[in-house]
């Protein structure tokens, strides 16, 4: 087992490795508070989601309120507080993705995948949502794969063969 | 045409920092120690007539001669790269392809405004530009273009990169603040202004990525070079992002002041499918539609204004002639919906019922008497809220009923699209 790192009130809040990365990030801000957004970002890295344990000790390390925290992670829609889908699909319903023809791949999707707008399947396998313009309106209609991957231009076919890729079928 | 930015935009690949230093770089951040005082930049800045290109436009050098040097607190410098606006990506292209050419128009705005402590914050899905923007930093540091006396003058200045986690609301400059200073981005009432009372409670300077991107050809060629690129009162040239039913969708850096017209059809290869053009938004979502005759119009701050619309973002979406205008409506007051902070009631509300008619009349299940309640709405949205969010919100809510009238009741009447009879189908369940 990695050695677990002591704070301040000798509790140990997360692994070494992490505490390193934790802390040098901190010490660029001019308050701890203000680091929060890229401390949530770098525990979802190393762990996929953000556990409320883990909300509980990121309250603790910035020295704020645990309510303080919850705010955050429930504003920002980037923030996982579950175990996510292996394999994650945020289908961009926004107008320009809506005008190439965006609302039929999505159902399209639904249909594959055999779930709805929001699910996840029961296996775990894969999720689907909807969001809003990613950025990418020259490659409408579009999607992003994994909360990092842009997938754009899309049609049935590619579609067909993304999942393929993924393994996602139903 | 004269590229400046987009020469940069070589698919596939970013100009690292050697290459980058090979093609001139970091050459005009260097020399400005030499050239100017900070007063003096910051005048050859207003004299370029270099706009804000996040949305609003207000005037660079005018915005950073506002920031008071004498209050004994620091000065900080806030990129904005939440790149939020519906129908814009350009900000992107720039994280991609040119990561220093950010950040020496970054050192550049610094020197001008003794800042010695910038901060990006970039949109949380841009992953990949995070990364690279990352790697950028980290050779900038190397190269002693960063830190403690940059290129040995006694100037230091510190960049941290900051990763925003989904909001669109934390691209208005309050809200982006206070997401900076780690809450959520509730924009804060103004005045005081960022300028006055930014981050950490200090002054503060917030600019879009491609404005601070266009300093070092500023500094380079001068003032008067680049205000005459542009056309009265806007300087330079700018990024549109190109979208929706295009044949070359993409990004195109033409001068401000460009008719609407030459960008569609010149450069973004005109309407797929040879169909006719129906409308245009022409800045961004939270720009009020124009029809196919109003596409004369020479896309500055001040010409798109005086047609009742606006530059913004310089997002482009195009509509064809198969575009149903209702569920378009639709679709983006269900962003604002879904992206009101909450705040104020007359935005939460508003935005919030506006989605729900809305949906009723896509749904078929539309009164005739929904068109006026919609307009009804638009008219205590907008001006009375904490941001411009609202205001943003009632420009499409307003110009599209207004200019497609008779659209918007037949579809009521008939309960379904009068252009494309399948619009009904595809609008998704929610
Ligand atoms: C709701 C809303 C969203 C905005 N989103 C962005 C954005 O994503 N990027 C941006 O640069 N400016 C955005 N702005 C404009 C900023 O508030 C601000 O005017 C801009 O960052 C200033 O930089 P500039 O003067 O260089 O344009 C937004 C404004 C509003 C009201
Ligand atoms: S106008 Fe809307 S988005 Fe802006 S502060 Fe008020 S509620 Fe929030
Ligand atoms: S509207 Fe879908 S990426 Fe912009």
């Amino acid at each position: 087992m990695e050695p677990l790192t002591l704070n301040s009130q000798t509790q140990a809040l997360f692994s070494a490795a992490l505490q390193a990365k934790l802390d040098a990030k901190v010490a660029k801000y001019e308050t701890r508070r203000a680091s929060i957004l890229e401390v949530l970002h770098l525990i979802m890295e190393e762990k996929g989601h953000i556990a409320l344990e883990d909300e509980k000790n990121v309250a603790q390390y910035l020295s704020i309120p645990p309510i303080d925290v919850r705010e955050v992670m429930t504003f920002y829609t980037l923030y996982y507080d579950k175990p996510k889908a292996k394999t994650r699909f945020n289908v961009c319903r926004t107008l320009a993705c809506h005008l190439t023809g965006g609302d039929e791949l999505l159902k399209y999707l639904e249909e594959k995948l055999g779930i709805h707008e929001g699910q996840m399947s029961k296996d775990g396998k894969c999720s689907l949502k909807t969001v809003e313009c990613l950025g990418a309106c020259e490659i409408a209609p579009m999607m992003q794969i994994n909360d990092h991957e842009y997938a754009g231009n899309l049609t049935k076919e590619k579609i067909d063969e993304l999942l393929k890729r993924v393994k996602c079928e139903a | 045409m004269e590229k400046l930015i987009s020469k940069y935009f070589v698919p596939g690949k970013t100009f690292w920092v050697d290459e980058y230093i090979a093609g001139g770089g970091y050459e005009a951040a260097r020399s400005v120690f030499e050239k100017f005082d900070a007063k003096g930049l910051i005048d050859e800045v207003k004299k370029s007539n270099l706009r804000g290109l996040g949305g609003a436009g207000f005037p660079a050098g005018m915005k950073w001669s506002l920031v008071p040097q004498t209050t004994g607190k620091p000065v900080y410098l806030v990129v904005n790269g939440d790149e939020g606006e519906p129908g814009t990506f350009k900000d992107k292209y720039i994280f991609r392809h040119a990561p220093h050419l950010l950040l020496e128009g970054m050192m550049i705005a610094a020197y001008a405004n003794n800042v010695h402590k910038a901060y990006i914050y970039i949109r949380g899905e841009y992953v990949d530009e995070y990364r690279t923007m990352a790697r950028a930093l980290d050779e900038a540091y190397a190269k002693g273009f960063l830190g403690k006396k940059i290129f040995g003058k006694d100037f230091d200045l510190e960049i941290v990169l900051h990763r925003g986690a989904g909001a669109y609301i934390c691209g208005e400059e309050t809200g982006l603040l206070e997401s900076l200073e780690g809450k959520k981005g509730f924009p804060r009432l103004k005045p005081p202004f960022p300028a006055v009372v930014g981050l950490f409670g200090c002054p503060t300077v917030i600019n879009n990525v491609e404005t601070l991107s266009y300093l070092r050809f500023i500094v380079e060629r001068g003032a008067d070079w680049f205000a005459k690129l542009g056309s009265e009162k806007n300087g330079g040239l700018r990024l549109f992002s190109v979208s929706g039913h295009v044949k070359k969708p993409g990004v195109y850096e033409l001068p401000l002041g460009i008719p609407l017209k030459e960008i569609i059809y010149d450069h973004a290869g005109g309407i797929r499918n040879d169909r006719k053009l129906k409308a245009v938004v022409p800045g961004g979502l939270s720009a009020a539609i124009l029809r196919s005759d109003e596409i004369e119009v020479g896309m500055d701050f001040d010409q798109l204004r005086a047609k009742g619309t606006m530059a913004g973002s310089a997002g482009v979406m195009v509509f064809d002639e198969t575009t149903c205008m209702v569920s378009a409506l639709h679709v983006t007051m269900r962003f604002y919906a879904h992206e009101s902070c909450g705040q104020c009631s007359p935005c939460r509300e508003g935005t919030g019922w506006v989605h729900k008619i809305l949906q009723r009349i896509v749904e078929g299940r539309g009164r005739i008497e929904d068109l006026n309640n919609l307009l009804d709405i638009c008219s205590f949205m907008g001006g009375t809220t904490i941001c411009a969010l609202a205001d943003g919100a009632a420009m499409p809510l307003r110009s599209y009923p207004e200019k497609f009238r008779a659209e918007f009741e037949d579809f009521i009447r008939s309960g379904k699209s009068i252009v494309t009879p399948k619009a009904k189908e595809l609008v998704s369940h929610h």
